[in-house]
């Protein structure tokens, strides 16, 4: 019985409020130094690409945030799963809180993939298996956002956006295989993401370093949304 | 519970009757659709050709969406969705009845008329049975995530246009396997990889989504 109070004890908006005030300063601040080792690491220390020059640079920006919005939108299905079975009204704001996060990282990750496909591969946009799934993705956090925003009535608004969630989570390894096949059926190898072999020490350093930062700043983003929707809400 | 299903199934399927031009509606806009294309890219019978599968399915996607809210709304309207959540047939049964009527309704007029268009795209013949096979299995998944989506956004202003941005993406599987599954019959080869993976989709989506209807629709009936 003890460990069920532990368990729920932040979840009541009340008592998690100041946690997250803690939790956002925190993890704020410590994502400033993170972002300018990653890009100091990225900018100056990674060596220069051999087939791509410095363009392959924006690698430093572009992988991290895809690993975001896809990590990013595992979670909010998880807290609106959670929200869904436990009935814990925080739960679901963290679901809320977190969408426009995972939005803005895919957004940035289409947007990075657009500019560094222009050198590389001569356009802005293929219709390659990943760019496509991470459009798709898009689609699905405005989804669940337009939902949410679309029913006045705020459990209701929850709930339906959690269902809507965890469908979308469901469905988001079939995309993925079903872009990938139907990729591979329409065109060759025309465009390959395949990268040189050995990816530098220091690159993947970087990469590391940025995707830290950029989970830092997610949380602290998240925790101060979700102290705006405690106020809002009470 | 078969009993209560039969007779939803037969109690929707006489409804959609007794106020045909529904039905034909969505079927003719089915058809709108699909002919505009050719007035847009032009009549070149290879161009044509080369576009068909992929044309005729997504008119099959929205002509799908567009019917969709008719699904529950009419008896969430007048209360006859309360009821039936309230009845003794669990709703899981109650919804899966409702989407097959649905399907019945939307779906499977699609299929019979899809090698019409087929025609008007200069299809060779050996393709139709592909193309109404892919859309007898692929149309029941897009009757079922679209009920998923039409119980969320029920009553919710800005309905349709919603429904839309909900249920498109989940559609992109069904529409990428469905009219895969025809070009590949067309370049002469063997589509029977696309049409199991959709017959698998059928079973995976019939296996789950009546449980993701019954809780959307319990939430909006709250």
């Amino acid at each position: 019985m003890t460990t069920a109070v532990r368990w729920f004890w932040f979840a009541s908006p009340h008592t998690f409020f100041p946690l997250a005030g803690t939790i956002a300063r925190w993890s704020g601040l410590l994502a400033v130094p993170f972002a300018l080792a990653g890009l100091y690491v990225g900018f100056l220390v990674a060596p220069t690409d051999a087939q791509q020059g410095e363009v392959y640079r924006i690698i430093f920006i572009h992988v991290p945030a895809a690993w975001m919005s896809m990590f990013l939108y595992l979670v909010m299905a998880f807290w609106a799963a959670l929200g869904l079975a436990f009935n814990t009204r925080l739960s679901a704001m963290m679901a809320q809180a977190i969408a426009p996060t995972g939005a803005l990282f895919t957004f940035i990750a289409l947007w990075t993939g657009a500019l560094w496909g222009k050198p590389t591969w001569g356009t802005y946009w293929v219709w390659d298996a990943r760019l496509t799934s991470e459009l798709i993705l898009l689609f699905l956090y405005f989804g669940f956002m337009a939902l949410h925003a679309s029913i006045d009535d705020l459990r209701r608004a929850d709930r339906a956006a959690a269902v809507l969630a965890i469908v979308g989570a469901v469905n988001v390894p079939i995309i993925y295989y079903s872009v990938q096949w139907w990729n591979t059926l329409h065109q060759g190898a025309s465009v390959s993401f395949t990268k040189a072999p050995s990816m530098a020490a220091t690159m993947f350093l970087g990469m590391i370093l940025m995707a830290l930062a950029f989970w830092l700043y997610s949380i602290a983003v998240a925790m101060v949304r979700v102290r705006c929707l405690i106020v809002e809400r009470q | 519970m078969l009993e209560a299903a039969r007779c939803i199934v037969y109690r929707d399927l006489l409804l959609a009757l007794r106020r045909r031009t529904d039905v034909a509606t969505a079927l003719l806009f089915f058809v709108i659709v699909a002919s505009l294309f050719p007035l847009g890219i032009g009549a070149e019978p290879n161009l044509l050709r080369a576009i068909a599968p992929g044309v005729i399915w997504v008119a099959a996607l929205l002509s799908t969406m567009l019917s969709l809210g008719r699904l529950f709304a009419a008896d969430h309207a007048d209360g006859t969705l309360e009821q039936l959540a309230l009845g003794a047939a669990p709703l899981g049964v109650v919804v899966t009845a409702k989407t097959l009527a649905h399907w019945l309704l939307s779906g499977l007029p699609l299929v019979l008329i899809a090698p019409v268009l087929a025609v008007q795209y200069d299809l060779p013949q050996a393709l139709y049975g592909v193309l109404a096979l892919s859309l007898l299995l692929g149309t029941p998944v897009l009757s079922m995530i679209g009920a998923i989506g039409a119980a969320l956004t029920l009553g919710v202003r800005g309905g349709g246009v919603l429904l839309a941005l909900l249920v498109l993406p989940l559609y992109v599987p069904v529409l990428i396997m469905g009219a895969g599954a025809v070009e590949m019959a067309a370049a002469g080869l063997e589509s029977g990889g696309q049409l199991l993976i959709l017959g698998a989709l059928l079973v995976f989506t019939a296996a789950f989504a009546p449980w993701a209807i019954a809780a959307a629709l319990r939430i909006s009936l709250e």
